[in-house]
C-alpha cells in the first residue's frame, strides 16, 4: 500500500533547486535584453511643466526615452481599475506615465530603455524634469479634513464611503448598560518581498506574438491586461511566472504600468526588454497597506455580551485605487472575528493621499479589523473586571451555530457565512499552550525580580479560498510520469509539493512521478490568481476533481485490458491491479498508451501495449464519441462562498522599565485550517506569517514627512525584522473541517500576521497597566506613553493598579 | 540601484596604490571591505571616477600585538580582529566593540581601519579608538603621518584623510593596569547602528577604589564623545559608586539629536542607562586586570 501522502509533513521538493542557487527568478532572464530604468517624480503632488531629455541623448548605449506624449492606443489611457464597486464613486488611476499630474513621489515620469541599466540610469540622471510644485496632502486626518484635494475633481478626497449595518447599533449602544469608546491608529507597512516586481517581454514579429515573463501572483490576469491595452488577440500573448521571490499581496496588483509599458516598448523596438525593480523603487513606486484610523463604540450588558457595535473606518487609500476597495470592505467584515456583535454598524471613508498606493498585504486589512475588535474585547474586560479570555468566550459563535450568517456582504460580494470552526475549543488549545491560568503567578514571580511582563491574546477568523474560480489539469505521460497544471502562481509557498502530495493519493502514483507546473498561461490559460489564502482550497481541490476524472478514466481503460470491473480494480504505485489479486496488473503509462490509438511503438510501453489489446471492434470509430485521446483530465472547483479558518494568539512580553525595549518571551498559535495537507508547509506559511506581525506590531513604519517624502525608503531605516527579532514559534492545531469542498480544506497563508499588532497591544498594555491605543509601538514611543502616564494624561487602565502599573519611574 | 562607471584599480602592492592615489587625487576612492562604499555607490549617492581597490594588498592584511597594544592593517578584516586572541588579551575592549558590528558576515568582509575610514559617528570602531586615545597611520606618496584619534575625525563621514592618502593601519594602544572596559549598546535590530551605544574604560587602585573613569558615545554627536567623568566616581568601589551621578554628569554633555528611531529626550535616556551599565560592568572587570601593565591579561569578559 502507498503510503498516504496528503497530511504528512513532506519535505518541498522545490528547495533544493531554490537553495542551490538554481532558481530562476525574473533578472535571472533575459541576459541579451534591453534594459529599462524610470525617472520618477521627486515631489509628492506637483503639475509637470516640461521634460527636456537633450542631456541624455548622448549617453552612449541609450535605445529610447519615452514620455507620457509618446503614448499611443490604449497604452495612453489611465490603467484599469481592476474591482470597480457601486461604493467606489470617485475611482481613480494614474497612467503608466504622468500626463499632467504627478501625485506621490515614485510616480513614474519617463522611462528610459538602454542596452543595460546601468547606461538607463545614467540617461536618467541627465533628463531634466519641471515640476510646479502643488501642496501634497499627507496623513489621514489631513486627508478627511480636505482642506486641500489630492484630485481636484474628488470632493472631501473621498473615494468611497460604505456602509453596512444589520440592526440598529446606535440604538442598541445607547440601550445598552455599559459603553466604551475607543480611538484606534494603525500606521502602513508594505508586502516588501525580497525579490521586487519585474517584467521581461520578447516580441516575435513574424509571429506577432507576445512573450511576457513578469513576477506576478496572477499571470493570466496581467496575460489578458496586456493583450486588451496592446491591442493583440489573447492567442497571440502568453504570460509565465518564472521563480518568484515573494508576493504577499503587492504583485496580485496588475497591470503595473510597467507591465503594460515594457511589452509595449518591446513590440516598438522589436526587440526583448526588461525592468527589474531595485529596492528604492519597491518602496516608492509598488504599494503599502494597513493606514487606518478607527472609532469603535460598544454597548455590552455586565457579562461583556456585545449588545451594539457602532464602527467608523478612515482608510487611507494613497493617490490611486487601482485595486477598488477590497481592502476595507475586509476590515468591515472581518473585524467581526469570531464574534456575535450583537447589532453592528460599520462605516467607512476610502480616502485619497499623495502617497503609495494602497493594496492588499497579507492579511489585507484584517489586521486593522482584528486590532478594532480585539482592543475593544481587552476595553471590555477591563471595565468589567474580567478575566480577558472569559469576555471572548461569552461573545463566541458556537460550533453548533455553523453555518453563521453575519447578514453582511463579503469581499466576493457574496454573503458573509461562516461554514466551520470551534472557537471555544480554540481557545481551550490556547489557554492551555500559553499557560493562561498560571500567568499571573508568573507575573508575581518576574515582579519580585525587577522585571515587568505581560500577556495578550487576540483571536480571529479569516475568509479564505475565495473563487471564483481555479482549474487544474492532470496528464499521464506513456512514462507513467505524471504532469500537473494549474494557473494560478506560486511565490514560494510549496505549491509543487502539495499539489504533488494530492495527486499522489489521489491518483496512487508516487510523489517524485508528479511534476507541478503554476502560473504558466501556456499550460493552464485559466485561472484567477494566488492570493486570499486561495491556492490551497482553490486550485487543491481542483487539481484532486481533475486526479478523481483522470483515475476513473485509466480505471475504465484498464478495466478493459484486464478485462475486469473497473470497481474491482485500485491503483497502487503506478499499477491498476485487480483489488486482491496483485498478479493482475497494469501500469499507468501503459494504460496512457492504450488511451491514445495513434501507437507508434517509440518506446516499450507502447509495444507491451500492443499485446494488450485486444481484436479490435470496426464497428465503432477508434476514438469513441464521448471519448478523448489521452490519458488526461481538466476540471474546475468553484466554491459557493468564502471558507473561513479561524486562529488564536498568545504572547508573553516583557518591557524594559529603564529603556522601554520590548522583548518576546514567548508566542503561541493556535490555528485552524480544516484538515492539514502538509502540516510542516502550514507551519512554516505560519511562522513568516508571525514575522511579518512582529515587523508590523514593532519595527515597520512607512515614515512620510509633511512633504509626501518617505524618508525611510531603504533597508537600513525601514526595519523588517531580522530572525533574530523572531520569536521561537509554538504551534497547536485543530482540523475542524471545510464542509464546502471535496478536500475540507481551509486557507493558511495569511494566518500568521492577521492578530499580531492586536495581541501585541494587548500584551504590552498588560505589562504597563495604561491602555496601547497605536501601532506599531517602538521602545521610544513607549517611554514618552511611560511619561505622559506618569504625569496623569492618559488614564490608567482600571486592572493597572494590581499590575505593573506600581513598578513606573 | 546601479553605480555610474568608474575607472578601476587594482594594485597589488602598497607602492603602486599609493602611486594611483597620487594620480587620481580627490576623484578617486579606496575600495576595502565595500561595506559602506558600494551602496552609495549604488545608490548614487557617491560617485568617484576612480576606485582604488585594495584588497590585493596583502602586506595591509595584519593584527599586531605587542605589550603596548594593537596595530591592526588595513586589510585586517572586522572578524580577524574579533578573534584574535593575543589582541584581546593586551585591548579587550576591541572585541567588546567588534562583536556589535552590523552582522558576522558583515564583519567577515568590512574591514577596522575602513569603518574607521568612513568616519561614522555610530561606527563602534570610532569610538574605541576615541577612547583608547589611539591614532591612524596615513600613507601617501613618499610620505607617512601618524594622527592621534581626537584630530582624525573631523565630522560625520568627514575625516583628516586628504586626497591621494590612503590610511594604512590603526593602532589601539593597551589602557594601564586595572583598567577595565566595557561596550554597550541598543539598537533597534540586532546588528543595526545604534541609537546609542556607550564604551567605558574604568581604572582602580589596589584597593579597588576608582581613580578615573571615562565613556565614549555612539550615534550622539557629529565626531566620537568621550567624557572624563571620575569626579562623579573618584574613590568609589564597584559596591559604593553613585552610578547615577556618572550618568548624571554624562547626561549634562550630552546633546542628542532625534531620528525616526528616536527622540532626542528617549535617546538621552539611554545614554544615562547604558553610561550605567558600561561603568559599572568595567568596574567590575578593573578588579580582575593585573595591575602591572606589561604582563599581558588573561582575563576573558566571557569567562567573568
Amino acid at each position: 500500500m502507498t503510503t498516504k501522502m496528503f497530511g504528512a509533513p513532506v519535505q518541498r521538493t522545490e528547495d533544493l533547486r531554490l537553495l542551490v542557487g538554481n532558481g530562476r527568478y525574473l533578472d535571472d532572464l533575459g541576459e541579451g535584453a534591453y534594459e529599462a530604468a524610470f525617472v520618477r517624480s521627486p515631489h509628492a503632488r506637483a503639475r509637470v511643466t516640461g521634460i527636456d531629455v537633450t542631456g541624455a541623448l548622448d549617453v552612449d548605449g541609450l535605445v529610447a526615452i519615452y514620455t507620457y506624449e509618446d503614448l499611443s492606443g490604449r497604452v495612453a489611457e489611465p490603467l484599469p481599475l481592476l474591482i470597480p464597486h457601486p461604493a467606489l464613486t470617485h475611482g481613480r488611476t494614474a497612467y503608466p506615465l504622468a500626463k499632467e499630474f504627478v501625485n506621490h513621489v515614485g510616480e513614474a515620469v519617463v522611462m528610459v530603455v538602454a542596452r543595460d541599466r546601468y547606461l538607463a540610469e545614467d540617461a536618467c540622471e541627465r533628463i531634466t524634469v519641471e515640476y510646479e510644485p502643488l501642496p501634497p496632502v499627507v496623513g489621514i486626518e489631513n486627508a478627511h479634513r480636505a482642506d486641500r484635494l489630492v484630485h481636484e475633481d474628488v470632493p472631501g478626497n473621498c473615494a468611497a464611503h460604505l456602509v453596512q449595518e444589520v440592526g440598529d447599533a446606535p440604538a442598541a449602544i445607547a440601550a445598552a448598560p455599559n459603553r466604551l469608546e475607543l480611538r484606534l491608529d494603525i500606521e502602513r507597512s508594505a508586502c516588501m518581498p525580497m525579490e521586487g516586481r519585474g517584467v521581461y517581454a520578447r516580441w516575435d514579429a513574424a509571429d506577432a506574438s507576445l512573450r511576457v515573463y513578469t513576477s506576478t501572483q496572477t499571470s493570466t490576469g496581467v496575460r489578458a491586461a496586456v493583450a486588451a491595452k496592446l491591442d493583440l488577440p489573447l492567442d497571440r500573448v502568453e504570460c509565465v511566472t518564472p521563480d518568484v521571490g515573494g508576493g504577499f499581496g503587492v504583485k496580485i496588483v496588475h497591470p503595473w504600468p510597467e507591465e503594460i509599458l515594457i511589452p509595449w516598448a518591446a513590440r516598438l523596438l522589436d526587440h526583448e526588454v526588461k525592468w527589474t525593480e531595485d529596492r528604492r523603487e519597491h518602496f516608492i513606486s509598488a504599494a503599502h497597506e494597513r493606514g487606518q484610523l478607527q472609532t469603535v463604540r460598544v454597548g455590552f450588558d455586565d457579562d461583556g455580551r456585545l449588545l451594539g457595535l457602532d464602527v467608523e473606518i478612515l482608510h487611507d487609500n494613497g493617490a490611486y485605487t487601482p485595486y477598488g476597495i477590497i481592502v476595507p470592505i475586509i476590515t468591515s467584515t472581518q473585524l467581526l472575528g469570531p464574534y456575535k456583535p450583537g447589532a453592528y454598524r460599520v462605516d467607512f471613508r476610502s480616502l485619497y493621499t499623495n502617497t503609495v498606493i494602497v493594496t492588499p498585504y497579507r492579511g489585507a486589512g484584517r489586521p486593522q479589523g482584528v486590532f478594532a475588535m480585539e482592543r475593544a474585547m481587552d476595553a471590555i474586560a477591563d471595565h468589567l473586571g474580567k478575566d480577558r479570555t472569559q469576555v471572548r468566550a461569552i461573545n463566541f459563535i458556537k460550533p453548533e451555530e455553523m453555518p453563521y450568517d453575519h447578514g453582511l456582504l463579503f469581499q466576493d460580494g457574496r454573503p458573509l457565512i461562516y461554514d466551520s470552526g470551534d472557537f471555544p475549543a480554540s481557545l481551550d488549545a490556547l489557554k492551555k499552550l500559553v499557560g493562561w491560568d498560571e500567568f499571573e503567578a508568573y507575573r508575581a514571580q518576574a515582579r519580585a525580580e525587577g522585571r515587568r511582563v505581560g500577556i495578550g491574546v487576540a483571536c480571529y477568523v479569516e475568509g479564505t479560498g475565495v473563487g471564483p474560480y481555479e482549474g487544474g489539469h492532470v496528464q499521464i505521460e506513456t512514462t507513467g510520469k505524471v504532469n500537473v497544471a494549474t494557473g494560478l502562481t506560486s511565490q514560494g509557498q510549496g505549491h509543487q509539493t502539495v499539489f504533488a502530495q494530492i495527486v499522489a493519493d489521489e491518483l496512487g502514483v508516487p510523489l517524485e512521478d508528479v511534476t507541478v507546473t503554476t502560473g504558466d498561461t501556456r499550460r493552464f490559460p485559466y485561472a484567477v490568481g494566488t492570493f486570499a489564502s486561495r491556492a490551497a482550497v482553490m486550485s487543491g481541490n481542483a487539481i484532486a476533481l481533475a486526479a478523481r476524472n483522470v483515475k476513473a478514466k485509466a480505471l475504465r481503460i484498464a478495466g478493459e485490458a484486464l478485462e475486469a470491473d473497473p470497481r474491482d480494480l485500485e491503483i497502487v504505485d503506478g499499477h491498476v491491479r485487480v483489488k486482491g489479486s496483485p498478479g493482475s496488473s497494469v501500469a499507468l503509462g501503459t494504460v496512457a498508451v492504450l488511451s491514445n490509438p495513434l501507437r507508434y511503438a517509440f518506446d516499450e510501453a507502447s509495444q507491451a501495449a500492443t499485446q494488450l489489446t485486444g481484436a479490435a471492434d470496426f464497428s465503432k470509430p477508434p476514438v469513441a464519441e464521448d471519448d478523448e485521446p489521452g490519458l488526461e483530465g481538466r476540471d474546475y472547483y468553484s466554491p459557493p462562498t468564502a471558507t473561513f479558518a479561524n486562529g488564536m494568539h498568545a504572547v508573553i512580553v516583557e518591557t524594559d522599565p529603564d529603556t522601554a525595549e520590548i522583548r518576546i518571551l514567548r508566542y503561541c498559535v493556535v490555528h485552524d485550517c480544516g484538515h492539514l495537507i502538509n502540516p510542516m508547509i502550514v507551519e512554516g506559511q505560519v511562522h513568516g506569517g508571525v514575522a511579518q506581525g512582529v515587523g508590523g506590531a514593532l519595527y515597520e513604519r512607512m515614515e512620510y514627512d509633511e512633504h509626501g517624502q518617505l524618508v525611510n525608503a531603504s533597508f537600513m531605516d525601514f526595519l523588517m525584522p531580522y530572525a533574530s527579532e523572531v520569536p521561537k514559534i509554538e504551534i497547536d492545531h485543530l482540523e475542524t473541517p471545510s464542509p464546502l469542498n471535496p478536500l475540507g480544506i481551509k486557507g493558511a497563508g495569511e494566518a500568521g500576521v492577521i492578530p499580531a499588532a492586536a495581541v501585541f497591544a494587548s500584551a504590552i498594555e498588560d505589562a504597563e497597566g495604561f491602555p496601547i491605543v497605536r501601532m506599531p509601538i517602538q521602545p521610544s514611543e513607549l517611554f514618552h506613553l511611560r511619561k505622559r502616564f506618569a504625569a496623569g494624561e492618559i488614564p490608567a487602565l482600571r486592572r493597572g493598579a494590581d499590575h505593573a502599573a506600581g513598578t513606573h519611574r | 540601484m546601479k553605480p555610474p562607471a568608474f575607472r578601476y584599480h587594482a594594485p597589488t602592492d602598497l607602492a603602486e596604490a599609493l602611486d594611483a592615489l597620487d594620480g587620481v587625487g580627490h576623484d578617486g576612492k579606496v575600495l576595502a571591505g565595500g561595506q559602506s562604499l558600494i551602496p552609495m555607490l549604488n545608490m548614487r549617492l557617491a560617485a568617484p571616477a576612480h576606485l582604488v581597490d585594495i584588497n590585493g594588498l596583502a602586506e595591509l592584511s595584519y593584527v599586531r600585538t605587542d605589550p603596548g597594544g594593537v596595530a591592526v592593517g588595513a586589510l585586517a578584516r572586522h572578524a580577524e580582529v574579533e578573534a584574535d586572541e593575543a589582541a584581546h588579551a593586551v585591548v579587550p575592549l576591541l572585541r567588546q566593540g567588534l562583536r556589535l558590528v552590523a552582522h558576522p558576515v558583515i564583519r567577515n568582509r568590512g574591514t577596522t581601519v575602513g569603518s574607521l575610514a568612513h568616519a561614522d559617528p555610530s561606527g563602534e570602531m570610532t569610538a574605541v579608538l576615541a577612547l583608547l586615545g589611539g591614532s591612524m597611520t596615513l600613507a601617501r606618496k613618499g610620505a607617512t603621518r601618524t594622527v592621534a584619534a581626537e584630530d582624525f575625525f573631523l565630522g560625520p563621514l568627514e575625516s583628516c584623510i586628504e586626497p591621494g592618502e590612503l590610511a594604512v593601519a590603526a593602532y589601539f594602544p593597551r589602557l594601564p593596569g586595572r583598567t577595565g572596559t566595557e561596550f554597550v549598546e541598543i539598537a533597534r535590530r540586532h546588528g543595526d547602528y545604534a541609537m546609542c551605544g556607550v564604551a567605558a574604560a574604568v581604572t582602580v587602585d589596589d584597593d579597588l577604589r576608582i581613580t578615573s573613569a571615562r565613556t565614549a558615545y555612539l550615534s550622539l554627536s557629529p565626531v566620537p564623545l568621550v567624557l572624563d567623568l571620575t569626579d562623579a566616581l573618584i574613590g568609589r568601589t564597584a559596591d559604593t559608586a553613585e552610578w547615577n551621578d556618572a550618568a548624571t554628569l554624562a547626561g549634562a554633555s550630552l546633546e542628542p539629536e532625534p531620528d525616526i528611531h528616536a527622540t532626542a529626550e528617549y535617546r538621552a535616556q539611554l545614554a544615562r542607562v547604558l553610561t550605567v551599565r558600561a561603568l559599572r560592568t568595567a568596574t567590575e572587570r578593573a578588579a580582575r586586570v593585573e595591575p602591572n601593565p606589561t604582563a599581558p591579561s588573561t582575563t576573558d569578559e566571557r569567562s567573568a
